[in-house]
């Protein structure tokens, strides 16, 4: 099975061992990888800043860059979600792309979706050891239905035990530009999150998008804990999270 | 109401720091949100229900003009009165008038936002027209000068039990008191000649039914019992979009709304208002108005905003947003806040004068999955966006930024370049903690958190090495 390997623009330039770690996985489930040099974003931040334009532009990049492989994985449900959600409607008139649209978002999982119902792994390479708490990102579970996935893989690490947080499907407030526009507010629900993930007494916090998990983690140190893990799902299922 | 849209920022902002109102606030967590939950849960099939509540709230705004004339037909056949209103003037001086030829003096209110969006009450009491909200929460408001509400449904739930001792020890001169029931009875007390004093009872409608040219109203309290049926004169106001076919439809919205807005299965009381007081009966008001008010309604059918039109104003929206859940319905600065007022708002005055709304959310679509009548409210917040992108109402900042990271994210070898050198800057910049305390441009970030600093080489490059 080809797979194309959709890098995310922020594990590319903010930790690249989440998409290393999402190349093992595949690769784990046999999984041919093939990461496509010249992808760049999927163009979400244009598409939720109204700039309509530049989000058709980077989506039909993206469309001459990832069709004719079997999947498109992406280790975040957000970009996922762009692509396999929101990507069709930006080409609604325009009949001849949104065909070949349709199918390359058909195409398109999330990391531990892919994982979970494409491949069905019985095993994961990881090790970890821990109690963690599973941060579920918007664009995961209300676009794409992750939130039995993450969870299921998990399950899979002997040494992993899971603590559900209060409001685990609630906003952490990194919402892309607005963690910007917004900050005092996002800064507030960021520090919902850290309050209900920390009750848990879980020693890593985890999830399976980028943004969110560097908005929970700038938050957390912000207010003086420099212990909790905050840790990408794939880094803790393919061994590179310890 | 004075519309403070543009203000949203910094009103949200010092929100954040109101630690009564954040004790309001939280409320809206435990309760609602938890009994809508379990309201649903119990139900069964919702999302069923959903889906039908979409279906019934599209016919009727598929031919609005025909339910509208069927609806006017009918009720004017039971003896009611139907009032169009253009606009927020036109329904202020049909009511006025109303008022002024039968020798109105005083007015008795059940609640009503489309009341509070054309701005009904100033109207009355520039008319030398005394106004009484009989809604506890409308009430309590009224009496702290004429504060406006901070929620659809809820409208003090920004206040604590203790604000409302203090204030009715001060405006009522009675002993002051904290028990919420002893509050309610003092409150009746005073509203009970109220009703019976006023000439002229005014309530809104949360549906109108064509078949049969009936208003229906929910309440809890009971008080909109009173306004409708003691006062000579009735006078319902409501939007023309809340308008459906028949009884059968109003019932399955019925279903929704209540169990959506607070979690019951029914409200205490659901009253059906058809025509003015009949020779045979024995009480009921001699006169029925309706007055159906536009007011920038029939534009939004027009246009990209049409689903808003389905909107059954349940608050589940807001209730779940975490974004009002932080800020209150004061920061939005007009009549509606949260999810759907960031469309309403914009849609009604003017996209220029509410600049931050459609901004104001995090796009975590909690809104709508929960919407009863299945409104995508990210989506028409994201158009919205498209507009202010075209019309230019985005700053200058965030224009260029866009425009220079929307290049280079299309000139992969430069991206590439830029990102390498960001890596390693960043790297830099976040020392041997790893995290970088301030970021130039975006301090709307670092004033509250840290940036966690990436490791200094991007993927690709550590990609394109290991396959050497
Ligand atoms: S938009 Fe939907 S959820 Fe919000 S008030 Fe209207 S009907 Fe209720």
């Amino acid at each position: 099975m080809r797979v194309a390997l959709f890098v995310t623009c922020l594990a590319d330039l903010m930790r690249p061992g989440v998409a290393f770690a999402a190349i093992r996985l595949l690769e784990h489930g046999g999984c041919t990888v093939e990461v496509p040099e010249s992808q760049t974003c999927c163009g979400q931040p244009a598409y939720n800043s109204g700039d309509r334009a530049t989000a058709i532009a980077l989506a039909r990049k993206t469309l001459e860059e990832f069709e004719g492989f079997d999947y498109v994985v992406a280790p975040s449900g957000s970009c996922g979600g762009m692509i396999r959600a929101h990507y069709p409607e930006l080409f609604r008139d325009d009949p001849a792309t949104l065909k070949r649209i349709e199918a390359l978002a058909g195409r398109t999982r999330e990391l531990t979706d892919f994982l979970v119902s494409v491949l069905k792994l019985d095993s994961v390479p990881g090790n970890y050891t821990g109690t963690v708490t599973y941060h579920d990102s918007c664009s995961g579970l209300r676009e794409l239905g992750v939130k039995a996935q993450p969870r299921a893989l998990l399950a899979k690490l002997p040494g992993v035990t899971l603590t559900e947080m209060n409001e685990a499907e609630t906003c952490c407030g990194f919402g892309g530009t607005f963690s910007l526009k917004f900050g005092e507010v996002s800064t507030q629900l960021a520090d919902n999150k850290c309050g209900n993930a920390c009750a848990t007494g879980a020693d890593a916090i985890v999830g399976g998008d980028l943004g969110c998990l560097l908005n929970i983690e700038g938050r957390l140190r912000r207010r003086g804990d420099l212990k909790t893990k905050v840790l990408h799902i794939a880094e803790l299922l393919a061994g590179r999270g310890e | 109401m004075e519309l403070r849209s543009n203000e949203f920022k910094a009103r949200a902002a010092a929100n954040l720091g109101d630690a009564k109102l954040q004790k309001g606030l939280g409320l809206i967590k435990v309760k609602a949100v938890v009994n809508r939950a379990n309201a649903v849960a119990e139900f069964g099939d919702f999302e069923a229900l959903r889906e039908a509540g979409k279906e019934i709230r599209n016919r009727a705004l598929a031919d609005l003009d025909l339910y509208l004339e069927r609806f006017e037909r009918e009720a004017t056949a039971r003896g009611a009165v139907v009032h169009w209103a253009e606009n927020a003037s036109d329904a202020c001086r049909i009511i006025v008038d109303i008022a002024r030829e039968n020798g109105v003096k005083k007015v008795a209110k059940s609640k009503s936002m489309v009341s509070e969006e054309v701005g009904l009450n100033e109207a009355l009491i520039e008319a030398g027209i005394e106004p009484v909200e009989t809604d506890l929460g409308e009430y309590i408001l009224q009496i702290n000068d004429a504060e406006p509400p901070s929620h659809i449904v809820m409208p003090v739930i920004h206040k604590t039990v203790e604000d409302v001792a203090d204030l009715f020890h001060e405006k009522h001169g009675t002993p002051r008191k904290t028990d919420p029931a002893a509050l309610t009875r003092e409150a009746r007390e005073i509203l009970r000649p109220q009703f019976l004093s006023a000439e002229m009872g005014i309530s809104g409608a949360n549906f109108i039914v064509a078949e049969t040219g009936s208003t229906l109203i929910v309440t809890n309290e009971g008080n909109g019992r009173l306004c409708t049926t003691l006062p000579r004169l009735h006078v319902a106001i409501t939007g023309i979009e809340k308008v459906v076919p028949t009884l059968e439809d109003a019932s399955v919205l019925l279903r929704l709304l209540p169990r959506s807005a607070t979690g019951q299965a029914i409200t205490n009381y659901v009253s059906l208002h058809t025509g003015p007081k009949r020779l045979e009966e024995s009480d009921g008001p001699q006169q029925f108005h309706i007055v159906l008010v536009d007011n920038g309604r029939s534009k939004l059918l027009a246009g990209e905003m049409r689903e808003m039109l389905r909107c059954i104003r349940c608050g589940a929206c807001m209730n779940h947003c975490p974004v009002y859940q932080a800020v209150g319905g004061h920061a939005y600065g007009w009549v509606y806040p949260g999810p759907m007022g960031n469309i309403l708002t914009p849609s009604y005055v003017g996209l220029e004068n509410a600049v931050a709304l459609p901004n104001a959310a995090t796009m975590c679509n909690q809104c709508g999955v929960v919407c009863p009548v299945k409104i995508p409210l990210p989506d028409l917040m994201r158009t919205l966006r498209e507009e202010q992108m075209a019309r230019g109402l985005k700053p200058w900042a965030e224009r260029m930024g866009l425009a220079l990271w929307g290049w280079a994210a299309q000139q992969p070898a430069l991206y590439a370049l830029g990102t390498r050198i960001a890596a390693r800057v960043m790297k830099w910049m976040g020392g041997s903690e790893k995290l970088i305390h301030r970021l130039p441009f975006v301090s709307g970030w670092t004033d509250g958190r840290d940036f966690p600093a990436p490791a200094g080489k991007t993927f690709r490059e550590l990609y394109q090495r290991s396959k050497r």
